[in-house]
């Protein structure tokens, strides 16, 4: 196969890893059926995709394929719920690729996940975990907690260790504990937390998080808190930027509260300073 | 030589059973009898336990096990069978706890097990499991559930039901004498699991093995003691039952 000589991959080499599975994970019977098959990959057979990745992201290779990192999203709980503010900007190196991507993807009417890192995992994979959160409620009549939805991604990415995936997603929801919000990355870590910001733009955002931070923020001003986080992440990083995206997620589910543009926050604050 | 396990046992017959079932559901009447009664702030296990004999030692035989710290089940018909369903259910118990993050609900390990035969009936090579199981336990939410299994894999909640031998006379008798008000007493539920336990096993607290779950609390066994002042009061309170008759008349 073409594609194969160019990349360099010998298929009579080593062993590959099988493809995988999902198994009685949720009480069902153990997958033969279409639910596995469409969220298992067929990962290639004869090669070690671990030991093979650097081939394309080491930069002195033939073969270059750039992945995008580049964002600033972050999320808190406070009193009244769950707060989700990120950017919708997308880079290919010094490339702006797009300044309208959706950075939180939807999973369910109480359920949201953040995309940070390769855009394609974080979507195709929780697109799967929205899949899964349905097959659960339907299975066990009850809505899937945010505990168990953030464990099922992460368990999820694990198998794919090592193989290249990258993604650091923080999934937000509201279930019978209250507030939920988990950090979860394709390292297989899993945080529980009150306050967490991932991307290249956010060491900038958790510098005026942390300073504005309380439990006892009005609805009001978690709302400027979040927008101001971002604001100043999309000023000095150059890989975020774009508008605004801010959701709120509450005990009834999660409402989409604004969409702006970074520099009309640039200009609203910067008049405030006088 | 796999293909010589490449063959049903449980196939239909022209009229629409599955004889294999049936004959494992046969194999569950022959089993000693198991009685499960649900109150309000409690569930009661109490099975029959059969002579032992006088070399053998008598606590190798528990017809009552622990499936996690809040659901127990006790099973009629083959204890070997019972021995690998109760194993997968602790260890399905312990998984769903690691990924869920949540202790299983009485129903989730219920269908668990309950999904686990159905595919025994439906398998190359293999025969049903010969046993019906009753499984009680309380949800982390506090409400007290019992639920039968039986060897199709169906599964259904119950107020109070009965499983292995006489399980049609038992069940009689629970329907008669369960009531709500019943339901509300503690030791009126275990009295009855007691009673309908004395219409089919031989009195003494010998005979029987009676566990207790309460909310929020650990599995109890009761002591024979404890079972023989119970069954001294059920027999004082029919003695004194039969006086008012006889008073009537």
């Amino acid at each position: 196969m073409a594609l194969a000589s160019v990349c360099g991959f010998d298929f009579k080499a080593g062993k590959s890893k099988l493809s995988l599975g999902f198994g009685e994970g949720f009480g069902g019977p153990s997958a033969v059926d279409a639910l596995a098959a469409s969220q298992s990959f067929t990962v290639p057979q004869g090669i070690d995709i671990s030991q093979n990745l650097a081939r394309f992201t080491d930069e002195k290779s033939d073969v270059k394929i750039h992945f995008d990192h580049g964002t600033t999203t972050l999320a808190f709980k406070f009193k009244d719920g769950v707060i989700v503010a990120v950017d919708s900007r997308a880079t290919a190196g010094p490339y702006i690729a797009s300044q309208t991507v959706k950075k939180v993807i939807e999973i369910n009417p109480y359920l949201l996940g953040t995309m940070a890192g390769g855009a394609a995992d974080c979507s195709f994979w929780e697109r799967v975990l929205a899949q899964q959160c349905r097959v659960y409620e339907l299975r066990n009549k009850t809505r899937i907690s945010v505990a168990a939805a953030s464990k099922l991604l992460a368990n999820i990415v694990y198998d794919y260790k090592g193989m290249g995936l990258s993604m650091g997603t923080m999934i937000v929801g509201w279930d019978k504990r209250g507030p939920g919000l988990y950090y979860v990355d394709s390292d297989g870590e899993r945080l529980d937390g009150s306050v967490f910001s991932v991307g290249s733009g956010s060491v900038y955002a958790y510098g005026v998080l942390d300073s504005g931070y309380k439990w006892d923020l009005a609805v009001d001003e978690a709302y400027d808190l979040g927008k101001r986080a971002i604001y100043h992440a999309t000023h000095r990083d150059a890989y975020s930027g774009g508008v605004v995206n801010l959701y709120h997620m509450r005990e009834t589910g999660w409402i989409k509260v604004s969409q702006t543009d970074v520099q009309e926050l640039h200009f609203k604050y910067k008049a405030e300073k006088k | 030589m796999s293909d010589r396990y490449d063959r049903a046992i449980t196939v239909f017959s022209p009229d629409g059973h599955l004889f294999q079932v049936e004959y494992a559901q046969e194999a569950v009447k022959k089993g000693s009898t198991a009685v499960g009664v649900r109150g309000d702030n409690l569930v009661v296990l109490g099975v029959e336990k059969k002579a032992v004999a006088k070399l053998q030692e008598e606590r190798t035989v528990r017809k009552i096990a622990l499936l996690d710290e809040h659901v127990a089940l006790a099973f009629a018909g083959l204890t070997a069978d019972a021995r690998i369903l109760i194993n997968r259910a602790r260890i399905e118990c312990q998984s769903h706890k690691l990924t869920v993050e949540d202790p299983v609900t009485v129903e989730y390990i219920t269908r668990h097990i309950a999904q686990l035969k159905q595919k025994y009936t439906q398998s190359n090579g293999r025969r049903p499991f010969g046993l019906s199981s009753l499984i009680i336990g309380f949800d982390f939410d506090g409400t007290p559930h019992l639920y039968q299994t039986d060897p199709s894999g169906t599964y259904h909640e119950w107020k109070a039901n009965t499983i292995g031998r006489s399980a049609k006379t038992v069940r009689e008798f629970l329907e008669k004498h369960y009531t709500d008000e019943v339901a509300v007493s503690d030791t009126e539920t275990i009295k009855l699991a007691l009673k309908a336990l004395l219409e089919v096993v031989q009195s003494g607290a010998k005979n029987m093995e009676v566990a207790v779950m309460r909310r929020g609390k650990p599995l109890q066994m009761l002591e024979s003691e404890e079972i023989e002042k119970y069954i001294t009061e059920i027999e004082k309170e029919r003695e004194e039952e039969a006086e008012k008759k006889k008073q009537k008349k």
